[in-house]
Order: C-alpha cells, then structure tokens, then sequence
C-alpha cells in the first residue's frame, strides 16, 4: 500500500531542471529543511520541496591549484618553481605546476603560504613567479622571474584532493601545557573546546549515503560553479568521515569564499567556501536532509594525547557544541568554532538564489561515491626508534626516606644528575637533581631527607613509547631525563638528552 | 577608563600604585600586571571622573600613562565570524550573535592579547 504512495511521490532530476529553468523550483537550505519536514510532514516537505541547499566554510588543508602559465621566449621546462617565495611542485612539465595551499614560504614560513598566494591571485593581486631549469636542447632557457596575475595564467583550476569533511571530532587538552593544533589554540587542562564544521549544513551529512552527491555533480567552489571529482582522500564514511574531491576554475572565485589563514605554531591552511544543491527526489531524500545540529555526533578527543588514537573524552553534538558551552568531567568549558557558520550560512544562501533564478541546473553522479568504505592507516614497514631503543638501563635510584647526603654520593658515583626516588614498595614517588641537592646543601635548613626536597610531579615515559614523543616531553618541560617505567609505576632504566647521541650514526638513520 | 601604567623599577622600587591609591584616595582596580627586578607594566581601571587625577598622580611619580580609549579591536574585513576568539578570552570579550556573527564587549578587554594567536585570520589587534 505505501509502496504505491512512494512510488507516485518520485520526482525525476528532469523535472527538478525544469522547475529551475521555469523559475519555479522551491529551493531551501539544509538549516531550513528540518522545521518544513516538521510542519509538512515527509510527503509533504517532498512535494513542497525541489531542492536542498547546503554549505560549509572551514580550513580544509588538502587544497590547491594547478597552474599553467605559457611559454616564456626562450622557452623553459620549470624544475623548481616559487611563487612568492613558496615552493610548489615541479614535476609537471614545463609550464605547469601545482601550489598547495599548506606549504610555507622560504622567508616567511608560517606568516605566508599556497593557500596566501591562492588568495593573492583570487584579490587580482601581482605574485611573483620564478623558477629554474637544467636547461635542455629544447627548452634552453635556465632560469625566469616574472610577476603575474590571475589573467596572466592560462588556467587556475583548483583541485582540493580532500574537502568537505562530513564532521570533524572536537578536540581539547588534558594537559598543563597549552597545545598550538590545527585545531587552533588549545589551553591547558581542558579550559577550552575547539570544534570544526557546519553540522546541519553540511553536504554529506544531509546525503550520508552518498546517493546525490558523486563524480561530476555541480557544486559551489569559493564563490565559483564547481563540480565534485569523487572521494576525497582519507574518505571514510563508515566511521561517519566522508570526504570529497573538488574542483573549480580559481579565476572565477572570490574572497569572499576562499581565506588564507595560519594557526599559529602549525601553519597555514586554506579557508574553503563550498556547498552542494541536492534534488530532492523521493522520501530518503528529504529524511536524510532533515537532519539537525542535535543529531550529528563527533567524538571530544584529548589532543593531549600525541597519538593517532587519542582518548575520547565524551560524545557531544553539533547542537551542544554550538550553544558555546559543554560540560567535560563536570566542569562547564566553553567551546570554540574553527569553521565559521555565518560563512556557511552564506554559502547556502548563495547557491540558494543560483538555484532559484535558474543559474545552476542539477545532474546526479556519473559515478557513485563509495558510502561504506573506511580509512585504514599507514602500513610502516619499519617501526621508529622507541625509548627502549636507547634508555639508559644502569639506572640508581633512592629511598625517599634516605638523607640527602646519601643521595649526594649516589649521584657523584652514579655520575649521573637525576635520581628517581622510591618508596619502600619500589614505586616511584619522585626525583631529585644534582641541582635539588646542591640547593640543600648551600641553603641547610630543615631538610635533611630525600623526600622533603624531591620534586614529586615526575613526568616519566615507558619503553614503548616513541623517542620523538619522549623528546616533546623534554622538550615541553624543560627537562634532561625521564625516567623509563613500567606499568606499576617501577622504575626500570632512565631516558637522558644524552641517550638521544645513541640515535646519531646509529642504524635508525639509516 | 583603563590606563596602561609602565615604570621603571631600576631607581629603587617606589610602590607607586600603592602610592597613588593613598595620595587620591581612589580605589584602583588592578586588571592586569606584570613586574619584574627592572620594570613594571599595570593595566588598571578607575572611574571615569577620577582618571585625570590618577594620571596626573602617577606621572608625578615617575611613572608613563597611557589612556586606552580602545581594548582589542577587530579588522572586519579579515574577519569570518568562526568563533576561534571565544573560548581563549578569559574575561568573555567575544560572543557570536543571534546571525552567526561576532559581537565585542570591549570594556571587558584587559588587553592580554590571547585572542590575537588564536586568531586563524590574524584579525585582530591590540590598541598600542
């Protein structure tokens, strides 16, 4: 009986383009949608409803344009290429190139990058190319120099391998350390949530099955008419991550959709305007666009944690990140948007009205996105040095209730400058230093045992860990060594910045 | 109004807030201060009617003040409403509107500039 219903509640993409080419076709938002299906119904929100718009305006890193700048008199085949002062690719053959929006200039490193010279173009302003060459019998010429604009160049067409993340995990850090991330600034002890993404704007996550958005469907590309390639890099919609592949010609966008930007102590990144219009042709088509803040989950990671897989904290909505405040471990901690929604907001309204007076004609995929697939991480043939690798096994420990002075001749004969201290269970409690020692010593006063002068916050490492992971940790906290334990908390050899010498010449340079 | 107090601490260490706090008898809202064995940087508020006379107090004893009519100030053409500001701003400056847009109370603002970093579209400015 429904079946029936159904089928006769089909809409055709031919029928959608002929209400848009009449001017008729009803066109709403993503954010709009929910309150029409809500008052209407299912049926009646897809008769109502031709087609959903939607929008995202946030960094997406893997982004970029491929160049072609014509031949210069005597020719060149361009090997190394910089625009302003910023490397980009010179494996494509003479006058071609490809300028990613991430890498950083030679001079001024993280202050300017590809995604600053996509904007300097885009704002028609001059950017200086130069390149060199071995020179070749037929393309002699060695080196060029010269200032172009964007209607210098042949093409500009952007092509971002990975876009429009279907949700981001929110991140925070449960460290005492404050964490410069590619998802902003994050204070210390988890005074503060930084989240990424449009939520209810979001292309794929009103088309989650990816059955509308695939190869060759026309989007809206920073201001320009665009079109979706296929997957993006790192696609993983199992997991709810579904990327996409983007193009669209650079000449016609705008800066008003396309933002360089830098994240201070990461780098620089490229800010992407881009929105999918989705036919609304049957029923799944207007559940899936039905979906609200309240419903799309992202996981709160701790970027504390310097691993691929770091601890989820809890699960929060796009609805409780975007009402400013969350509660971690009963603590309320505000939140801060990376990717701006009143952008998105715009960018939805602005492929609204290209839908609307007939300016965009939709067309489903000429190949479908895969919509189960998920990402799998790198295969390392070799692991990296970890910290058993190198640590220092001989290590002398104390008592903490052993005097000072004992600790003093431990360490002239341990020639070394940092005891753990252990309690009676061999736990470690603390350390001292030659330095804690010698400040006893020239300051006697009522101290006289070890653990009345150790410092009992011990950062420590074990010997799985990463060497580069132990390194940050010195690093961080301006500290020499680290003692290695193991799960109860035993000391078991101690990581010094000398240990780290043993990486140099040794095989793991290899 | 807030000023910005700096003095040198080189010539002996004079209490000079202490100082003008008895002299004026206006209490002084210390917002921000940072001291050091050289010198001192304080970013204080007082009432309106009374900041000629602190002022006047303070450079009489040797110190610079500077009246900041202006706490973080924001290029709205750089500008893309994300909200990164929000949640790094201790004293709850920046606030997103009912359209997505971003607000300033920028009397709140003492000026410690941790906004400006976190700011990934470098918009933002300090008043000196």
């Amino acid at each position: 009986m429904h079946k029936s219903v159904f089928l006769g509640m089909h809409k055709s993409i031919d029928q959608i383009n002929e209400r848009i080419r009449d001017g008729t076709a009803r066109v709403v938002t993503a954010e709009e949608m929910p309150a029409i299906v809500a008052e209407l119904g299912e049926e009646g929100a897809l008769k109502e409803v031709d087609v959903v718009t939607t929008g995202t305006f946030g960094a997406m890193c893997s982004s970029g344009a491929f160049l072609n700048f014509g031949h210069a008199e005597p020719p060149i085949r361009m090997e190394r290429i910089w625009l302003n002062n910023v490397e980009a690719y010179g494996g494509l053959a003479a006058v071609d190139t490809y300028i990613g929006a991430t890498q950083q200039s030679d001079t001024r490193e993280e202050q300017y990058g590809g995604a600053h010279v996509l904007e300097d173009l885009v704002a028609g302003k001059s950017v200086e190319l130069r390149a060199s060459s071995r020179g070749t019998d037929c393309y002699p010429r060695r080196t060029i120099t010269t200032d172009l604009l964007l209607e210098n160049l042949n093409q500009a067409i952007m092509c971002n391998p990975r876009n429009a993340y279907q949700r981001y995990n929110a991140a925070t850090n449960s460290t005492e350390h404050i964490l410069h991330t590619y998802m902003g600034v994050l204070l210390p002890n988890c005074s503060n949530v930084s989240y990424s993404g449009a939520g209810v704007l979001n292309p794929l996550s009103n088309d989650p099955k990816l059955r509308l958005i695939g190869s060759g469907v026309p989007i809206f590309l920073c201001g320009a008419q665009g079109m979706v390639i296929g997957e993006g890099t790192q696609h993983s919609p199992a997991g709810g991550f579904g990327t996409l592949m983007v193009t669209g010609d650079l000449k016609k966008m705008s800066q008003d959709y396309l933002r360089a930007a830098t994240m201070t102590g990461y780098g620089v990144t490229l800010y992407v305007g881009l929105g999918i219009p989705l036919p609304v042709l049957d029923i799944e088509v207007v559940r899936a666009t039905a979906v609200r803040d309240q419903d799309i989950f992202v996981d709160l990671l701790d970027y504390g944690v310097p691993s691929r897989s770091r601890p989820a904290l809890r699960k929060v909505s796009y609805a409780d990140l975007r009402s400013g405040m969350i509660e971690i471990n009963g603590e309320e901690v505000r939140t801060s948007s990376l990717s701006s929604f009143k952008k998105a907001r715009e960018v939805a309204g602005e492929l609204k009205r290209w839908v609307e007076s007939g300016g965009m004609q939709l067309s489903l995929p000429t190949r479908l996105i895969d919509s189960k697939k998920p990402v799998k991480p790198m295969h390392e043939s070799a692991k990296g040095p970890r910290v058993l690798d190198i640590m220092n096994r001989q290590v002398v420990s104390i008592g903490e209730d052993e005097e000072i002075r004992t600790a003093a001749k431990k360490l002239l004969k341990g020639e070394t400058n940092h005891l753990p201290v252990i309690n009676g269970d061999n736990v470690l409690v603390g350390i001292v230093t030659t330095f804690d020692i010698s400040k006893a010593v020239a300051n006697p006063g009522k101290a006289h045992l070890v653990k009345d002068i150790m410092r009992k916050k011990v950062i420590t490492t074990t010997p799985d860990e990463a060497v580069d992971i132990a390194v940050q940790k010195l690093e961080k906290n301006n500290i020499s060594a680290l003692p290695v334990v193991d799960g109860g908390n035993h000391v078991i050899a101690l990581l010094t910045a000398m240990d780290l010498g043993k990486l140099f010449g040794g095989r793991w340079l290899k | 109004m807030k000023l910005l107090v700096t003095f040198s601490r080189k010539k002996g260490s004079k209490p000079i807030i202490a100082q003008a706090v008895r002299d004026t008898g206006v209490l002084i809202n210390v917002e921000r201060a940072i001291i050091d064995s050289s010198e001192g940087e304080a970013l204080i508020d007082v009432p309106d009617d009374q900041c000629e006379l602190v002022r006047n107090t303070m450079i009489n004893l040797g110190a610079h003040v500077h009246t900041l009519e202006h706490g973080i100030s924001v290029n709205e053409s750089e500008c893309i409403d994300c909200g990164a500001c929000i949640s790094i701003c201790p004293r709850e400056v920046f606030s997103l509107d009912s359209n997505w847009k971003l607000q300033l109370a920028e009397e709140k603002c003492v000026i410690c500039g941790k906004c400006i970093e976190a700011c990934p579209q470098q918009a933002l400015t300090l008043p000196l």
